[in-house]
């Protein structure tokens, strides 16, 4: 039967093959069980009214013999990636209405798979927030406990995911948005390098971090994914292949911990204690696991919120209602721009598009951008002689389990270091994959949380990841 | 920086800051500023020189244009002011 909860996309396929049930049956269940569930979730901004026609098309190809890796699979994707003829927001009321021209380069290859898109999840606006609290639609609930966010910037997809809804979901991640609420949610949430898919048809927000990756709820499926999503692109310029980074190390299960970095402040307890067990859990595997250091890896988040506001208030200039999306008029063009892009941006993409245009301003150029740049780079080269020694790099994905709504949204600097784990990865383009690691227990009976750790590898080693990964969750 | 600082960036930046806005962020900034400023104070860096930076252009030559106008209907279906095939904007000086 189609039970949801216990379904991967593995197993969903090998049952589709032998016709234990339909595609049209699975994404009736997924339909089912998104009617019933997510008006207390809201992981989805909309449901596609085509989905069972998608199903049709997938049981018709599996009656003539075809086998595609995604063949049948109800899918949700981000509210940033374009779909032919569907609406896309970014979360923003500045696209509210926009339907998109043409396929995004994911979702041209997810249609190619055979995989059933149900529908577009909810997202922090323009993908800018760690809670999802920041879209302009909707208050996405985090399915272990509904008093809580589920992370963000893809919130809805890691929601949807966790709630049985979908068996995969597209996110894309800047500084840590697939893989901060995926630990959230309890669910597997992978980066990959930088360059491995494309973002042809991925609304912008930082584009020297943004990568797309997949929410899965096992290790394999994230596999399958990325071996669907990744390659060049000739629609994407930053696109590279598989000879770009040569590998350099055969895969010897060394685990580097940055101790210093993981003993930062404001780590919770149960965070601590968690990934302690973590550890022990990969040396019982045979695993080697060695304290390392990486001095510069604290200025990671700070190099962060410099170039990621510079290029976001960048990006965002095309957003002038003219050309496409929301128009507000004054009375002239200049106006018209005030106006339209007050009224449609929310309020924390005011805050990044001014502090952009502040760090890039002459006069504070060389002293925020250029000095973030080159320690950008420093961190990269440090990551990048670390990587001559060891396989990955093991550290919490987060901070604290998942936080209650409201409690970050008034101080934004402190929303930001919910980050502090997942932003090096994006700093330095390599690939990083947040794995369940078991559950915070809160206080007095209050329920549990999920977490997660997270595995970071060597430009172009998600091999390394699947590898550990698997072992990890023992599949 | 102060209020009349952020009221300038957020011109420049063409967004229109709504009431108080300008007190909340200028305040806001000072703590994210003092965070990110950290960055600025690691002497390593001045050894190192940005523009040898990771990050370096890819170009391609112009070449196989599309057919004219396959794509104009599509594109103009969006624009939220249109004129035949034009996108009609207020004049511009």
């Amino acid at each position: 039967m189609t039970d949801l909860p216990k379904l991967s996309i593995t197993s969903a396929r090998v049952a589709l093959q032998k016709k234990t049930f339909s595609a049209r049956e699975l994404t009736k269940a997924s339909l089912d069980a998104i009617k019933e569930k997510d008006p207390d979730i809201h992981a989805f901004l909309e449901v596609f009214d085509d989905a069972l026609e998608q199903a049709d098309e997938a049981d018709r190809k599996i009656r003539e013999g075809e086998d595609l890796p995604l063949l049948g699979i109800p899918m949700a994707i981000k509210d940033n990636m374009l779909m032919a003829g569907k609406r896309v927001t970014a979360g923003s009321k500045i696209l509210e209405g926009f339907v998109a021209p043409y396929d995004s380069t994911v979702i041209k290859k997810l249609k190619d798979a055979g995989a059933v898109i149900l529908g577009r999840t909810n997202m922090d606006e323009f993908a800018m927030g760690s809670s999802t609290e920041n879209s302009a639609y909707s208050v996405t609930k985090n399915p272990h406990d509904l008093s809580r966010v589920p992370g963000g910037s893809s919130g809805g997809s890691a929601a949807a995911v966790a709630a049985d809804f979908a068996l995969a979901a597209l996110g894309s991640d800047t500084g840590g948005s697939i893989r901060q609420p995926a630990a959230f949610c309890g669910v597997v949430g992978l980066k990959p390098t930088y360059g491995r898919v494309s973002r042809s048809g991925l609304i912008a927000l930082a584009s020297s971090f943004d990568q797309i990756g997949p929410f899965t709820k096992t290790v394999g499926d994230a596999e399958i994914l990325y071996e669907v999503l990744e390659g060049q692109d000739s629609l994407d310029s930053t696109t590279i292949s598989r000879e770009t980074y040569p590998s350099r190390r055969k895969f010897s299960k060394v685990i580097g911990v940055p101790r210093v970095f993981v003993g930062s402040e404001g780590i919770d307890d149960s965070v601590k204690h968690n990934f302690r067990a973590s550890v022990e859990k990969f040396k019982s595997l045979g695993y080697e696991v060695r304290d390392i250091e990486l001095p510069h890896i604290k200025y990671s988040l700070a190099t962060y919120y410099i170039i990621m506001p510079a290029e976001a208030s960048s990006n965002l200039a095309r957003f002038d209602g003219v050309k496409y999306g929301l128009h507000r008029s004054g009375s002239d063009v200049i106006e018209d721009y005030l106006k339209t892009r007050g009224e449609g941006f929310g309020k924390e993409a005011r805050r990044r598009i001014v502090l952009g245009t502040y760090v890039l301003s002459s006069g504070y150029y060389d002293e925020y951008y250029g000095s973030a740049l080159k320690m950008k780079k420093l961190i990269t080269r440090e990551f990048d002689e670390m990587f001559g020694e060891i396989d990955l790099i093991l550290t919490p994905t987060t901070p604290t389990p998942a936080f209650k709504f409201g409690e970050k949204t008034a101080d934004p600097l402190s929303m930001y270091l919910a980050d502090i784990f997942t932003v090096p990865a994006n700093i330095a383009g390599l690939p990083s994959i947040s794995i369940p690691s078991g559950l915070a227990h809160l206080p007095a009976q209050a329920g549990t949380l999920p977490l997660g750790i997270l595995l970071t590898a060597g430009l172009g080693r998600e091999d390394n990841l699947f590898a550990a990964g698997k072992e990890f969750l023992g599949a | 920086m102060d209020k009349e600082e952020v009221l300038n960036l957020a011109k420049l930046a063409r967004v229109e800051l709504k009431d108080g806005e300008a007190e909340s962020l200028s305040c806001e900034f000072d703590s994210i500023l003092n965070y990110v400023g950290e960055v600025k104070k690691v002497g390593k860096l001045d050894k190192l020189n940005k523009e040898e930076s990771t990050i370096r252009n890819v170009m391609r030559k112009d070449g196989k244009p599309h057919e004219p106008g396959l794509y104009t209907q599509k594109i103009l279906a969006q624009a939220p002011v249109r004129e035949g095939d034009y996108i009609k904007v207020k004049k511009i000086l």
